[in-house]
């Protein structure tokens, strides 16, 4: 499988110190300039291979949807850079960029937010065809809309109805359709079934499923909800912190967690059927993200930490050579499977 | 003599053409001591059933049938300061969220104190000592430090806490808690439901949790209560609940979990959507969705049919219970 997206060393701080004068600050008889940044993302490196579904987990605060902010271009890194089928895009200009974007689309978390409530469901397919493919016919724009709401599984009479009149998960269909319809390789998609019921979240999971095969798409899948990511994910990447800690494929992360905060957060997943779930209690809360721990942004928090995670930030790296015994296909999973942990990569656990 | 007894509670929202019944007679109880789960996606009611209980219900809903007894009194019967008495005092609630709960202008303290103050004869440093004890029992760290700290300076997983402790200041025998972890991210759920639950054993607490989450009933209630458009459809011990489940909503509610399926498979879907007040079906109101259905789902509501550990208020249940042959032939002709 080949590279759609790279992302190098992405960071992305927001200033939160306000304007000059704000920033200025009396302390012992002088006045000094004091810049606050909340560093949101921290030197992240990860590639999407082509046709995977790749999901970013972790819990609120650590990153994930500014993550996927920078990838559609949103947002732009504060350092680093996003490769696209072989082009750097972050630093392009609203007009190179454009049929990049035909290429990427988004959806969002939350259907009732995310649809104009005054255009009708026409309106808000046709758009963005008119914006990208503006050479096509009046026809040709139907019938393209009623394709694209037959393969989201709205009924094509409902285009001259308006968002109010569905339901959350006929919207987040609605959603769906209008990323789809300019017929795009690559999908974002940011908690796309957190604010839906859980029988309706079952049927929009199938929907993208479903579009995965038919459009050959890739995926990257921000969420907190680790069933949906072991039932959807190709491979997984968990965050803590603006940090990634582990990245591997989806099977190997749940037979196997390494990094102890994986390990917790696994551990933590309401199960319907084990009576006593061997829950793993993280000590203290997540830190702020404005004033990062030094080393390890877990240490504070590891039960496994020492001097060194301390010190040194620890590196994505490969799952050191050896393979236990009770993990057989290991050898070859172990390649793909990267965790950024002291702790593991000396054997200590 | 059950803890709590509600009795075919109906529950109306009023409107400009007239009024539409978001609880359409619901009948159940909690013993004391017992952990009581009520699952159910939005709209099915299952937090206006909590809120009626304690009369929280807001203007245009109001309880237009049925009793709801606590400890043998009939709640509804009594005047608002006697339902103050119980209210906070032997039946305290836990809301959703923990932002919205708490008073963002006033300390921890004084909201902890002003709670007690209000129900008790009771001087500030006793009050004050009181709290220190209940911000120990839900396991705060340092607690002293919290009092005097406002809500904004904790996190989320921490104004969890202090509500808890807020909501046993009183020593209360009854806690209802609606949706207490869905605000909060995983890891903090599972502690706080861990917490909830040695509270309930330790304390003998009575506990109604109300959550979408079949994962978060499963691990700490007894006995389970699954609602669909304002009535129950299933009852019965949550283990039977979880593990044999009768009714065709219960089953597809669960077989929808995406741990219940195989990787990379489709998931279990139920088709259609939750229908809305306005637009009830008739009979049976899952029947539009409903993979099973009969020739009278559509007309005649169903009762209770005991059937594997629990009640199930379905057609195809009461029929597969009297005759399970005819049932499988007609299945297996409809195939």
């Amino acid at each position: 499988m080949s590279d759609l997206v790279e992302i190098h060393n992405i960071s992305k701080r927001f200033a939160i110190h306000g304007d000059l004068l704000d920033q200025l600050t009396f302390e012992d008889g002088r006045l000094r300039r004091k810049r606050e940044y909340v560093h949101a993302v921290n030197d992240v490196s990860l590639t999407v291979r082509k046709g995977e579904a790749l999901c970013v987990v972790g819990e609120s605060g650590c990153g994930k949807s500014t993550l996927a902010r920078l990838v559609i271009g949103l947002l732009r890194p504060s350092s680093g850079k996003v490769i696209y089928d072989g082009e750097r895009i972050d630093d392009m200009t609203g007009a190179e960029r454009k049929p990049y974007h035909r290429r990427m689309q988004m959806i969002f978390q939350n259907p009732y937010a995310s649809l104009n409530p005054r255009m009708t469901i026409t309106q808000t397919l046709e758009e963005p065809l008119r914006w990208h493919q503006p050479e096509l016919s009046r026809n040709e724009y139907m019938a393209k809309i009623a394709e694209v709401m037959a393969s989201v599984g709205i009924d094509a009479s409902w285009g001259s109805r308006y968002p109010h009149e569905f339901s959350g998960g006929q919207r987040q269909r609605i959603s769906i359709a209008r990323a789809l319809v300019v017929d795009p390789e690559f999908i974002v998609a940011d908690e796309p079934i957190s604010a839906l019921d859980v029988s309706i979240q079952a049927q929009v999971l199938n929907l993208m499923s479903s579009a995965q095969e038919e459009r050959s798409l890739t995926y990257l899948f921000i969420t907190h909800d680790l069933a949906v990511v072991e039932h959807f994910a190709s491979r997984v990447a968990v965050m803590y912190l603006g940090t990634l800690c582990e990245l591997a494929p989806a099977r190997a992360l749940f037979a196997s967690p390494q990094h102890p905060y994986t390990r917790a957060l696994l551990s933590a997943i309401p199960r319907l059927r084990d009576e006593r779930p061997a829950f793993i209690r993280l000590e203290g809360e997540v830190p702020t993200p404005v004033h990062l721990p030094s080393g390890c942004v877990f240490h504070q928090r590891c039960p496994y930490a020492n001097e060194r995670c301390r010190r040194e930030v620890p590196r994505l790296e490969a799952l050191p050579g050896q393979v236990s015994p009770d993990q057989p296909k290991g050898a070859r999973i172990s390649a793909e499977h990267l965790v950024a942990c002291h702790a593991v990569q000396e054997r200590r656990i | 003599m059950a803890l709590l007894e509600v009795d075919n509670l109906v529950v109306k929202f009023g409107h400009r053409h007239g009024a539409v019944t978001a609880i359409r007679g619901i009948s159940f109880s909690v013993e004391r001591g017992e952990r009581l789960g009520i699952v159910g996606e939005s709209g099915a009611g299952k937090s206006v059933a909590a809120f009626s209980i304690l009369d929280l219900l807001s203007e245009p809903g109001f309880v237009a049938a049925g009793h709801i007894r606590f400890d043998g009194q009939d709640l509804r019967a009594l005047n608002s300061e006697a339902l103050r008495q119980v209210r906070g005092q032997r039946i305290s609630m836990i809301f959703q969220d923990p932002m919205m709960t708490l008073n963002p202008v006033l300390s921890i303290g004084v909201q902890m104190i002003e709670c007690l103050k209000a129900h008790r004869r009771i001087s500030t440093s006793a009050a004050r000592d009181i709290a220190l004890e209940k911000l120990r029992l839900v396991q705060m760290p340092s607690p002293e430090k919290r009092l005097d700290q406002y809500p904004h300076e904790l996190s989320g997983g921490m104004k969890q806490r202090i509500i808890i402790a807020i909501a046993l200041l009183l020593d209360p025998e009854l806690i209802i808690a609606d949706e207490p972890t869905t605000a909060l991210d995983v890891t903090i759920q599972a502690e706080i439901m861990q917490l909830l639950l040695d509270l309930c054993s330790q304390q003998h607490l009575a506990l109604i949790l109300i959550t979408h989450d079949l994962g978060v009933v499963s691990q700490i209630t007894d006995r389970t209560l699954v609602m669909y458009a304002g009535r129950i459809i299933e009852q019965g011990p949550t283990k039977g609940i979880i593990n044999d489940p009768q009714h065709p909503y219960t089953q597809g509610l669960i077989r929808a979990l995406p741990q219940q399926t195989l990787p990379g498979e489709r998931l279990n879907q139920i088709p259609g959507s939750m229908p809305t007040l306005e637009h009830l079906p008739s009979g049976c109101a899952f029947h539009p969705r409903c993979a099973y259905v009969r020739a009278r789902c559509d007309s005649v509501v169903p009762g209770f049919t005991q059937a594997g550990e629990s009640l199930a208020a379905c057609h195809m249940v009461e029929d597969l219970v009297k005759d399970p042959g005819a049932v499988l032939i007609e299945t297996e002709r409809g195939q």
